[in-house]
């Protein structure tokens, strides 16, 4: 730990120094710095989600364009582009399931928690590092290893995984069901291995620096609700993950070693298997156990950084801190029972659904609570609408838009119908996909800045926001309409059944907009960049925020701070304070330096301040003779 | 040639593009307005907020509106009333909700945009305010749950005595439907038994088979309970009828029941839709592979007495096959010499 023996500036400087002579190996590629693992798992989430847009884009061109001739797509796809210039059904399949799983795992998951727990943590509690930077380090190769094996089940001669994102035994434990069953998800499940290994590796660290590693005075009440955030998130992932893992690991024994956990009477390709007294409803429980909690893993650190950007943005503290943390320690727990509400018509005992409609109509109080907190944090503050603070309130609106669609699928009754037809892709692309999309994105804009030293350009930020956000509502909100008609998913055209031969002009507008959507996000790759090597230079408080990391250096180097660890004094929404100077007061300023502001509660904590302040003082005076 | 032409357009436009946002950029450092706290875009953003909440919204409520008889299917089962009824009462709740957050959500950006003159009011909590919005959703929510769990408790009781019951097999990729016949009871099945001629793993050997007779339509009759048994062969799949509010998954291994009671019949609904070719269909909502989407089959809802006929009028599995038949006796006689 980097944290105990530094003593005064000069002397830490010096430490600096003499310690760290990176080469480009250890400072790029096999870093233990947790800067460098967050930016390495953001480049990396990027990458996926390009790729993971690309395969939606491909699908949308089927769904909206069914006439059209892919011939064109031919250099790209080959063989998966029929004779007659169509797109391969089998392929069509594969192309959901990998979008799914892509977005969900490799975006949302890695790219989110992954890139700003890593980078927010130790800057945001006042730590020179993570706990274990090794251990750091091996989560983010992990997710490597599991990145390179489901790229290249992308590329194999019976394509990846088809299943479905959830991929359902017995569907999946198949080959002869459908060939993305054979080679595809032997990959896809050893990816996954890896992948559930990396994120247990970084929640395991995640929660040990935050619970050990803060720094002096900040406790646990004083934590930014990014850091709040995070921690319940790895609480949740460290929880929910090694059930996957355990599904995943029977679904293995089922595919290769003739077990029957998921396997039970049935009769494929002309013969009738020997697997009796398996179930499929097994599968969905262990599946859902941690599916549901997974929603999540995504949406937590979403809120967390949107409470982060619209407080500071508003110029306000964020309205009932206390109530956002309960509301968040809330769902945590109620995360992890109310899995059963994807499965109510999966044939599991109907009492068990009440059970579970009970519990998931509960779990949107919380999330109510945190929608009227924002509301009310945005009133009469002073709004400074950055690219950060746009993409926030976006996610506000996509977050009240699918999380109300939520109170029709988690009632048993309703579901009935609305269940797996595209009502519920309407629902989750809008609550968890485009909600924490815009998460991810409002933090890259905000923490850009400390990440490298330059600003993005706002103008392209405006434009990227506008563009995204009606082209997420112009894809998504139309599908309602559709759902409520009965259209299932995962079809790969409708013109079979009378009742869904329609809509041919909605799928359509749905599928440009997707496309026009997809292409306004290479404005984002650009400003990225671009602004990487050629933004303008940011100042070291750009947004006037209060929290620790704007107390580093603009570029902080390996240990965040060259000298001692600031010592926090305050919580982190003291934004316009009757009476305060300036509209923001930094943590670290001592309350008894800002006599003029404090509340009649706080004038009474300067005395304890003070003691403790006068008390360190003298320790570090001690210090210093010692050391000389 | 074409080809050569869009690209140097294309190259063409995004070089005037950069030249033009570069002169701003160069522009506004000269200004100064990049050391602004809040430039003249948060004007244009804090509008854009109003712009999108009116011509948005106008568009949705112009598309729902106009759209209502398109995606609202027409109901034709008698728990379908209730649990559409519910999914309206849910949706003018939502509704209201939905509407109210939204306007403030983005009328807040407008009026509470940056000055440089105001400051933002420090108000970081007040209790009662978030008791309130803690109970007034837990008690909105409850009054729904509870309409909710007493529609799904009637729906999902065991069938009535008198079900009509209709036996619906999923495999890849099609549903095959078998009635029990005259003594009301369908023969055991095995999937062992399984083969080209006997697709459905039928036991003949059990007396209660004898009568059953497949269809390749579901004909039910109006007005009384039908009981669906449903099961897969190979993977999962999912019996949904749209037209009936009706979803239950097919899985190997584990047979799953949905009872409910049609409440019109085909013709009624052809005479109310004005649609001669309207037929209640049966899809499969869930991924079982390449076929998917083409595990269709017609539901024909009839009065009582015609169904009554139509039942008659049904070849036995056994009178189609007589090979199935055959099957039995050979079985019977290996069982005879045994003895």
């Amino acid at each position: 730990m980097a944290t105990a023996s530094v003593a005064t500036h000069d002397t830490a400087h010096d430490h600096h120094d003499h310690e760290h002579h990176d080469n480009f190996v250890t400072k790029y590629i096999f870093s233990t710095d947790h800067k460098m693992i967050g930016k390495q798992f953001l480049i990396t989430g990027i990458f996926w989600a390009l790729i993971g847009g690309l395969l939606s884009v491909l699908f949308r061109l089927q769904l909206g364009f069914p006439e059209m001739n892919l011939e064109w797509l031919r250099p790209l796809l080959g063989g998966w582009i029929t004779e007659t210039g169509q797109l391969d059904q089998t392929f069509y399949l594969a192309l959901v399931t990998m979008h799914g799983t892509i977005m969900v795992f490799f975006v949302l998951t890695a790219g989110l928690s992954g890139t700003f727990s890593n980078f927010l943590i130790p800057l945001q509690i006042g730590a020179r590092d993570m706990a274990s930077g090794f251990m750091n380090m091996l989560s983010y190769w992990f997710f490597f290893v599991s990145s390179v094996i489901m790229f290249i089940s992308l590329f194999i001669k019976t394509g990846p995984a088809g299943g479905g994102w959830v991929v359902y035994p017995p569907l999946s434990a198949l080959e002869q069901a459908i060939p993305g069953s054979g080679l595809g998800m032997t990959l896809w499940l050893v990816a996954m291995t890896f992948f559930i290994a990396s994120s247990l590796l970084g929640g395991i660290n995640y929660i040990t620096t935050v619970i050990n590693l803060r720094t002096k005075g900040m406790s646990f009440s004083r934590l930014p609700l990014t850091i709040w955030a995070f921690f319940l998130t790895a609480v949740i992932g460290l929880l929910s993950f090694p059930v996957l893992f355990a599904a995943a690991l029977l679904l293995v024994f089922d595919r290769s070693f003739g077990t029957s956990f998921y396997l039970s009477d049935i009769y494929i390709g002309g013969e009738a298997l020997p697997n009796t007294g398996g179930s499929p409803v097994l599968y969905q429980h262990l599946f859902w156990f941690l599916g549901h909690p997974e929603v999540y893993i995504v949406l937590l650190p979403a809120l967390g950084i949107t409470s982060e950007v619209i407080a500071t943005n508003s110029r306000k503290p964020i309205f009932g801190y206390k109530a956002m943390i309960i509301s968040m320690l809330g769902i945590t727990i109620l995360s992890f029972i109310v899995w059963a509400h994807h499965m109510f018509v999966s044939g599991m005992n109907p009492f068990l659904g009440s059970i579970f409609m009970f519990l998931t109509l509960i779990i949107a109080i919380p999330s109510a609570v945190k929608v009227f907190n924002y509301l009310t944090t945005l009133w009469r503050g002073n709004l400074i609408f950055t690219p950060a603070m746009l993409f926030s309130i976006g996610l506000v609106s996509f977050f009240i838009s699918g999380g109300l669609t939520g109170i029709f699928l988690g009632n048993s009754a309703i579901d009935i119908q609305l269940h797996d037809t595209y009502f519920v892709v309407a629902h989750f692309h809008l609550v968890m996909g485009s909600a924490s999309f815009f998460g991810l994105v409002a933090g890259v804009y905000h923490w850009f800045p400390k990440m490298f030293g330059r600003m993005m350009d706002a103008r392209l930020g405006y434009v990227h926001f506008w563009l995204t956000f009606v082209g997420v509502y112009m894809v998504f909100f139309p599908m309602h309409y559709i759902g409520i008609a009965g259209f299932p998913r995962r079809y790969y055209s409708w013109t079979g059944f009378e009742f869904s031969n329609m809509y041919t002009d909605l799928n359509m507008f749905v599928s440009v907009a997707a496309i026009i959507t997809f292409a306004a996000q290479f404005i984002f790759l650009f400003n990225f960049f671009y602004s990487m090597y050629r933004g303008r230079k940011a100042s070291s408080n750009p947004w006037r925020s209060t929290t620790l990391e704007w107390t580093t250096p603009i570029v902080p180097g390996h240990g965040n701070w060259p000298g001692e660890i600031p010592t926090v004094y305050r919580w982190p929404y003291d934004y316009s304070k009757p009476g305060a100077e300036e509209d923001f007061i930094p943590q670290t300023v001592p309350l008894s330096a800002t006599p003029e502001s404090n509340l009649p509660h706080e004038q009474e904590q300067v005395k304890t301040e003070m003691e403790i302040i006068k008390d360190e003082s003298e320790a570090l005076v001690a210090n210093e003779a010692k050391e000389s | 040639m074409y080809g050569f032409l869009i690209a140097v357009g294309v190259v063409l436009l995004l070089s005037i593009v950069w030249m033009v946002y570069r002169i701003q950029t160069l522009v506004s450092v000269v200004k100064g307005s990049d050391k602004k706290i809040a430039s003249g875009s948060n004007k244009v953003n804090a509008f854009l907020f109003l712009v999108f909440l009116v011509a948005v919204g106008g568009l949705m409520f112009w598309y729902s509106i106009k759209e209502f008889d398109n995606y609202q299917l027409p109901i034709a089962s008698e728990h379908g009333v209730v649990t559409d009824r519910l999914f309206w009462i849910t949706m003018a709740v939502t509704g209201v909700i939905f509407i109210i957050t939204h306007i403030l959500l983005f009328i807040f950006p407008y009026k509470y945009q940056y000055r440089e003159d105001r400051k933002a009011s420090f108000y970081p909590e007040n209790n009662k305010l978030e008791v309130i919005w803690t109970t007034v959703p837990a008690l909105v929510l409850t009054v729904l749950v509870i309409t909710g769990w007493m529609a799904w408790s009637d729906i999902t009781a065991p069938a009535p005595e008198n079900a009509h019951v209709v036996e619906l097999m999923g495999y890849q990729f099609a549903w095959d439907i078998r009635y029990p016949g005259q003594d009301k009871v369908l023969g055991d099945n095995d999937y062992r038994l399984t083969s080209a001629i006997n697709p459905m793993g039928i036991d003949f050997t059990d007396q209660k088979s004898v009568d059953d007779f497949p269809s390749p339509k579901v004909v039910i009759p109006k007005g009384e309970p039908v009981l669906f048994k449903i099961r897969a062969r190979d993977v999962l799949h999912s019996v949904f009828a749209p037209h009936m509010r009706l979803k239950m998954d097919a899985v190997p291994g584990m047979p799953t029941r949905f009872w409910f009671v049609p409440n019109k019949t085909t013709a009624e609904m052809r005479a109310e839709l004005k649609n001669p070719d309207f037929n209640f269909e049966i899809a499969c909502t869930e991924i079982c592979g390449r076929g998917h989407n083409a595990m269709r089959r017609v539901i024909e809802v009839v009065e009582p007495a015609e169904y009554q006929k139509w039942l008659t009028e049904q070849k036995t599995f056994l009178q189609m096959n007589p090979a199935l038949a055959e099957g039995i006796e050979v079985e019977v006689k290996e069982v005879a010499e045994i003895q």
